[in-house]
Parts: C-alpha cells; sequence; structure tokens
C-alpha cells in the first residue's frame, strides 16, 4: 500500500517501475502491484535489480525482500549493494522470521527467540543491518514501519528521490508466526529520528542510532548523502541505456589487428 | 639441418615470466610468416614453483604442441632435470652458465648441447629488473636458430612501451650478439622468415576469440568472478569496455554474476558471464531461474581438472554431464563445444543467437587448453554470422492494441519479447510457475501447459540447427578407423591423424560441436559407416561415449581417455588409436 501511495506521489508511470522480489511471503508483491516486475530466486533480487538498473538507468527499479532473503541467504550482495551504489530502492519486509517456511529464526530474530528449528531458542544474537549498512557506505540508510503507513509512506518517496542506492528496513511483523515482536510491541517502542532534530548527514550519530533498541526504537532516515552513483564511473556511456545501441554496427575488425 | 620445423621451451619460476616470453617467440615467428602453436603449463601460485611455455613452428597449419623438444631455454636448473629427457638427440639448452652448474652424471645426456649464456651478469650490466632474464634467453635462441632478429624487436616493441621496450630490446640484443659470436651454427635447426611474413595472421587464444566473438555480436553486458582458465576473458572484455559501449563488472561472486546477467537481459541487453565448474556450480540456480523466466543469457564454461579445487591451472573435460543437467526441473539448453579459437569466435555469435532465438541459455562449453592455447589463425570473418535477435519487439514493432503477454502461448512456444518501460506493456518475468501474463499459478492444467511451451521452444531448436554446423567430419567418408570427440581434443587429434595418416592408415574424425541438444542423426550415421570406432576424451568416465549410446543406442568400440590435467600429445594419441588396429 505505502508503495502504491509512493508511486503515485512521484508521479512515475507504470512502464517505467520494475519490481523486484524474491522468495519468502513478499514475494507475491509481484502479483499484486500491476508494474514491470521481475520474480526472482531467494537471496538474488539485488543482483538481479543491478543488472536491471545498470543495463536500463531509465527505469526505477525498486527491490522488495525479507529479512531471510536479504540479510540471510543474500547477505553478500547487501554489503556490496550499500558499497556499490547502484541507484536502486531496497525495501525489506523484516518481521523477524521466516514465515513462509512456517515459523523458523532469521538474522534478525533476536536471541533465545524459540522456533520450530530452535526448540530451545535461538542462542546467537541478531544481526544489526542498519550498523552494516551505514559501514558498507550506504548512502541512504532508513527504517519503517508498517504499523505506520503514513511515515512508510514518506520514507519510499524520500528513497525514490535520492540518487544513489537507497535502502529501507521495514518492521512489517507477521501475524502468523512472531509471537514476540508484534504490532503492539514495535507501537510501544518506536519513535521518529526527524522529531529529535537528528542530523541525516552524521554518520557518527547514525551508527549510535543504528545501536539503540529495547525500550526505545529508532524509525525515519538514519543517514542521507548523495554520493556519485556507479554508472557515473562509465562516462562512455554518458546516462544512456545499454539497450538502445545498433548491434550491427559494431565491428571487431580493428580489435584484430593488435593482436596479429 | 632442419628447417622450419621446431619445439622449442621457456622454463623457469613462477613470476619469472614465462608465459610472456614464449608468446614473444611464437609471435616473432607469426610475424616471419610461419605458424606457431603456443601452450602454457602452470602451477596456481604466483612465485616459485615450475612453470614452462611450450612453442611449435612449422611453416604450415598446425593444431597442438608435439611430443617432444628441440630447444629448451631454462631460466633455472629445475627445468634442464625436468625437461632433458624430452629433448631430442641434438638438441640444445640455453641457460645461465655462471649461476648453473651442470655435472655430465645429472644432465645424463650426452647427445644434447649445452649453450651457457651469462644471463645474470647481463641483467646486471643493463641495471634492468631480473625478468629481462628471459628476454636476453629469447634473443640467443634467435641467434641460434638463425631467424629473423628485426621480427623479434619489432613485437618486443609492439608489446612493452618506452623504457621497458628499450631495455628489452637491448636485453635480446645482448643474447642474440653472444650466441652468434660463441655458438654460431652450432644448433641443427633453422627457423626462417617467410615470404609471407608481415602482420597478416592472428595469434590467438580462445579467450581472446570468445571475446572478439561476444563483441563482434553486441554484448553489451558482461558480468564475471575471476576464475582460471576464464579470466583472461574478464580482462580481454574490460579492456574493452569503454571502446564498444559495453558494462563489464568484476562482482562479488558467481551467484551474483548470473543474476545480473539475467537482470541486464530481461531489459533486452545480449548479456554474458564466464567461469569454470566451481563457478558453475553456484550459479547453476541462477541458470534455472532464467530457464523458467525465459531470458536468454550466454556463460561460457572453461572447464579445469576437478573434482572440487583440482588441479587448478590444468585442463579437463569432466563438466560435461554436469551442465547438461544443472539445476532442478526441466527445460531446454544449448550446449555448444568449440574446438578451437577459431571456432571459439563463430559459435559464440552463434550462442548469442540461438540464445536470444529460442529464448534460452546458451552454455559454451571450453577448457584451459582451448581458452589459454595460442593458436595461428587467418583474421576472423566478421561478417560470416550476422546478428539474429528472434522475436524482440522495440517500440514501434509492439502494437499496445493487443494486451503484452510475457508468456503468451504461440505454435513454437516463441512468445514475443517487449522490454521493459516499452508503453503500453507491463512485462512480468516469474521464477514461480506462471500464466500467459507472468503472475504466478499453481494449476494443473497449466503448469504442464507452460513445460509443453518451454519445450516447444527445444522442437524448434532442433529443427532449426539442421541448418548449423552441429559436427564436422575430417577425413575420408570410408576409413579404418573413426574418431569421435569434442572440444579442445580437436588440435591433437587432427595431429595424431597427419602422423597415422603418413603411416597409409585411413582416419576420418567427427567433430561434434554441438553436445546438447545432440546431433544423433549425424553421429548414428556415421557410427554405422564405421568400421571401428573411438572416442577421445579429457575426462576418466567417457561421457561422450554415454551421450551417443543415450541418443544413438551405439556402443563406441574403444575410449582413449586421458585426466592427468595435461592435453594429449600427439605422437602418444596416434599409437593409441593405432593399437585399437
Amino acid at each position: 500500500m505505502a508503495f502504491k501511495k509512493a508511486l503515485v506521489q512521484v508521479g512515475l508511470e507504470r512502464e517505467q517501475v520494475v519490481l523486484v522480489s524474491g522468495i519468502g511471503c513478499h514475494g507475491a508483491m509481484v502479483n499484486n502491484v500491476n508494474v514491470n516486475g521481475f520474480h526472482g530466486i531467494h537471496g538474488r533480487t539485488l543482483p538481479l535489480a543491478t543488472g536491471i538498473k545498470l543495463a536500463n538507468p531509465d527505469l526505477m527499479v525498486v527491490c522488495f525482500a525479507g529479512d531471510a532473503d536479504c540479510y540471510d541467504e543474500g547477505w553478500e550482495h547487501f554489503v556490496h549493494a550499500n558499497r556499490r551504489n547502484v541507484d536502486i530502492k531496497l525495501i525489506v519486509h523484516d518481521n523477524m522470521v521466516l514465515g513462509l517456511t512456517t515459523g523458523q529464526t532469521t538474522s534478525t530474530s533476536p536471541i533465545g527467540f524459540k522456533t520450530k528449528s530452535t526448540p530451545f531458542g535461538s542462542i546467537v544474537p541478531s544481526l544489526n543491518p542498519i550498523a552494516h549498512a551505514l559501514a558498507s557506505n550506504g548512502s541512504f540508510v532508513a527504517r519503517g514501519f508498517a504499523g505506520d503507513m503514513m511515515h512508510l509512506t514518506g520514507l519510499i518517496v524520500e528513497a525514490i528521490r535520492h540518487r544513489g542506492f537507497a535502502y529501507i528496513d521495514v518492521f512489517q511483523p507477521c501475524v502468523t508466526f512472531n509471537y514476540l515482536n508484534t504490532y503492539d510491541w514495535f507501537k510501544e517502542r518506536v519513535y521518529k529520528l526527524e522529531d529529535e532534530n537528528h542530523d541525516v548527514t552524521d554518520k557518527d550519530k547514525a551508527l549510535q542510532n543504528a545501536f539503540e533498541w529495547g525500550d526505545r526504537i529508532p524509525i525515519g532516515i538514519f543517514y542521507r548523502k548523495e554520493r556519485p552513483v556507479y554508472r557515473d564511473g562509465l562516462p562512455h556511456l554518458k546516462g544512456k541505456p545499454l539497450t538502445g545501441q545498433k548491434l550491427e554496427e559494431t565491428d571487431v575488425t580493428a580489435l584484430m589487428e593488435d593482436l596479429k | 639441418m632442419r628447417e622450419n620445423k621446431l619445439s622449442l621451451i621457456v622454463g623457469g619460476e613462477a613470476g619469472a615470466g614465462i608465459t610472456r616470453s614464449g608468446f614473444l617467440f611464437a609471435k616473432a615467428c607469426v610475424r616471419g610468416g610461419l605458424y606457431a602453436f603456443g601452450v602454457n603449463d602452470y602451477q596456481s601460485r604466483i612465485r616459485g614453483g615450475h612453470n614452462f611455455y611450450i612453442v611449435r613452428i612449422e611453416d604450415q597449419e598446425i593444431y597442438s604442441q608435439t611430443d617432444s623438444i628441440d630447444l629448451l631455454l631454462a631460466l633455472n636448473k629445475e627445468t634442464i632435470l625436468i625437461h632433458k629427457d624430452e629433448l631430442v638427440p641434438g638438441g640444445g639448452i640455453i641457460y645461465d652458465g655462471e649461476e648453473v652448474t651442470l655435472d655430465k652424471a645429472e644432465l645424463g645426456r650426452e647427445d644434447v648441447k649445452l649453450f651457457p649464456v651469462p644471463l645474470r651478469r647481463f641483467v646486471k650490466e643493463l641495471k634492468a629488473e631480473l625478468i629481462v632474464t628471459n628476454t636476453i634467453a629469447l634473443g640467443a635462441a634467435v641467434a641460434l636458430l638463425d631467424y629473423d632478429f628485426g621480427s623479434l624487436e619489432e613485437v618486443i616493441r609492439d608489446t612493452f612501451k618506452g623504457d621497458v621496450a628499450d631495455v628489452n630490446v637491448k636485453a635480446a640484443t645482448m643474447g642474440y650478439d653472444y650466441a652468434k659470436q660463441n655458438y654460431k651454427g652450432k644448433l641443427e635447426f633453422r627457423l626462417k622468415k617467410l615470404s609471407t611474413a608481415g602482420k597478416r595472421k592472428l595469434l590467438l587464444t580462445g579467450n581472446e576469440a570468445v571475446g572478439l566473438g561476444a563483441i563482434q555480436t553486441g554484448c553489451k553486458f558482461y558480468a564475471a568472478y575471476p576464475m582460471t582458465p576464464t579470466t583472461p576473458l574478464l580482462h580481454f572484455m574490460a579492456a574493452n569496455e569503454r571502446k564498444y559501449g559495453m558494462i563489464v563488472m568484476q562482482t562479488e561472486g558467481e551467484i551474483a554474476a548470473i543474476n545480473m546477467v539475467v537482470g541486464a537481459s530481461f531489459t533486452g541487453v545480449r548479456a554474458m558471464t564466464a567461469t569454470s565448474g566451481g563457478g558453475f556450480c553456484l550459479m547453476s540456480e541462477g541458470l534455472g531461474m532464467a530457464g523458467m523466466t525465459e531470458n536468454p543469457i550466454v556463460i561460457m564454461l572453461g572447464q579445469r581438472s576437478g573434482p572440487s579445487t583440482g588441479l587448478p591451472t590444468y585442463s579437463a573435460q569432466g563438466d560435461l554431464r554436469f551442465l547438461i543437467h544443472a539445476a532442478q526441473g526441466e527445460f531446454p539448453r544449448v550446449v555448444i563445444t568449440p574446438g578451437d579459437a577459431e571456432d571459439c569466435f563463430y559459435k559464440t555469435i552463434e550462442a548469442f543467437n540461438l540464445a536470444e532465438k529460442y529464448q534460452i541459455q546458451a552454455i559454451i562449453l571450453t577448457d584451459k587448453n582451448v581458452l589459454e592455447s595460442h593458436t595461428t589463425v587467418d583474421p576472423l570473418d566478421t561478417k560470416r554470422v550476422g546478428i539474429d535477435r528472434g522475436l524482440l519487439l522495440t517500440g514501434e514493432e509492439y502494437r499496445s492494441a493487443e494486451e503484452y503477454l510475457r508468456y503468451r502461448f504461440t505454435d513454437n512456444g516463441v512468445s514475443p519479447r517487449v522490454v521493459p518501460g516499452t508503453k503500453g506493456a507491463i512485462v512480468r518475468a516469474n521464477s514461480d510457475e506462471h500464466n500467459e501474463d507472468g503472475y504466478t499459478t499453481e494449476k494443473a492444467e497449466l503448469t504442464s501447459k507452460m513445460a509443453d511451451k518451454r519445450f516447444k521452444k527445444l522442437d524448434a531448436l532442433i529443427k532449426d540447427l539442421e541448418n548449423y554446423e552441429t559436427t564436422k567430419l575430417y577425413g575420408p567418408e570410408e576409413a579404418d578407423v573413426t574418431i569421435l570427440g569434442w572440444g579442445s581434443t580437436k588440435g591433437p587429434i587432427r595431429e595424431a591423424m597427419k602422423l597415422l595418416n603418413d603411416e597409409g592408415l585411413k582416419i576420418n574424425y567427427l567433430q561434434i560441436i554441438y553436445l546438447n541438444p545432440f546431433p544423433a542423426a549425424v553421429v548414428k550415421r556415421v557410427m554405422k559407416a564405421a568400421k571401428k570406432t573411438v572416442v577421445v576424451e579429457n575426462n576418466r568416465t567417457s561421457q561422450l561415449s554415454s551421450l551417443i549410446r543415450e541418443h544413438t543406442l551405439m556402443g563406441v568400440d574403444h575410449k582413449v581417455l586421458k585426466y592427468d590435467g595435461r592435453p594429449f600429445n600427439p605422437i602418444d594419441l596416434s599409437q593409441k588409436i593405432r593399437s585399437v588396429l
């Protein structure tokens, strides 16, 4: 819902948008939003989206992934996507549990979390994706809450308007399998960074906020600072899509001269 | 005195510039109108160990290295001890006589000639880096062979720049002058520049040929993770990224590479990746996704010795079965196996065309022997294979009156492709089973109908392949022995055929170029006509034999298998083939 509203608000044509989703409950997104879509495989939304965006920068490419999809199976891509700064958007439906496989722990589940795969409680602490995104040189790092649709829509609009890789972790409680991190649990704890005059260009402060967890949990934009996107390093393409080139005009005869 | 027929080895530690100097020598000969074949044998390390590069030179086409050595350029003592017994009687060794002491018992060969050159002392006199040692030895070799020094100088100046070129030319001159003064006329072998000298032929590796083919046919997106023996292709593509309007990316791994390639393909771009067996294992899931979503991609797989890490810098043909079946579920794919650098160029172009025409995945199956060996070829014909993008509709061609369905059912299973961003069309790719519009389905009837749709493309492809050179027969229609093989064994097999023909035997050889779909009709016809069949392969289980049996219900008579990481040597191979008679 928030995504659809954000698209309307930014004024994007549906043909311009490509929605990329992985495997998990979020994966059905491609079936629910009438824009271009690619329903890929578990953990691989980011490289898939990267290929699409690099090939055709005229498209607005938005990835939807789950916490297991992005932070477990596809973790390597998360770190590199932040670092690489390809102009794609990543929205992670973070419910801190594997829902589609009927409830197992994920890397954002809290220590002690009891699931079918951890019947005695998870024995490892959770991973901190916000801090990792910051440490990986992410240029837009934010967190939203599905219980505050207006605020989330605003974040998505900002992410779409950001030139570069924009990442939003979204608390999206699983009403079926997560008995701990419920809507009410979050409602009691979340506060908005912008309400406390947070400076989004202050990375040190953003890192401090990233480690804030417990009675008070921040949502909003932790950090935002535009820097050159990946394609800026490819001056020969001048921002043009790879698609428009006349393939018949290529000739490697000159290249062969160097091999003689 | 033997002229224009030579086998030479440059050997030494990793990091001593072995491959480069072997390559320079080969290229200097090609500039002189001769034919060169070069193969590097190196260990998986950056310094130390023993590396060598074999160059074979003749005045006619050659397809592989040979079994013996005429001249050894030994940059260390170990090289002499390892290779001395491969030397022919009358063969020579160039080495540093002031650094290496060599007693007769150690050498054990009285019939070879020693040509000590003070390599290390010359390097000091030049105040140069130690790596120019090999260039001094090259200069000495050119003098001993009475070859044209100008060709070597020209090649050095083309390869190096500025001061480095000057130092190397000086180094080569020192070696050349020293050998001329001290050993004039001492070696029985000569190389002579031909009237066809000049910049006419290419000294080409399979990696370069695949790269040339990919660029020629409009590959605009290349993503890969370095892995021997395909890393040089990444380097080649990267070097040409800006000149040819491409994006060439080194990714965080093979999984990222194949997913990026599929993403680029989704937008209508010709996209490719390359890897070896280990990387291909990681790509398997992405390959299956490309199959299910019907995104055309090209993967080059360069085989090396396995299983697992195996011999990382040596060759094998052990991945054929794996990649014909890789990834869960069933979907059509095409597997093409070029036998040499020239094949690599044309078959890469065909791979891109077939991938797009049938919206399938084309795999170019090669190995270290094809990818890293240098062969002498005529300039490639850039017009021979055109570009066929199949049903890829651009904005103007797309009629928005009709609702666009990415997976529309058609007679041959191929649905028109429209790129995302086209006005009026929503393009939906789905790795889940899907309906014509790309929406997820779990319906029984639709599931089998979609599988049928994908396999209708295979039927169409099989029919289309009748117009392609899926196999190639060398030698007469009727023969005493019929050899069957695929990939890089082509070179040694053709060399072995020459030797067996010289003995008066009638041999023919069927090179199977397309292994999936399997060209069953042709293979069956050749098998039926054959008196005796021999399969030649670089693997332990003779995977081609099993494919032949699967598709023709016929067994082969004999198998000649080699799985030690090294290529077949022609004499050895010819003896094994003769022994089946």
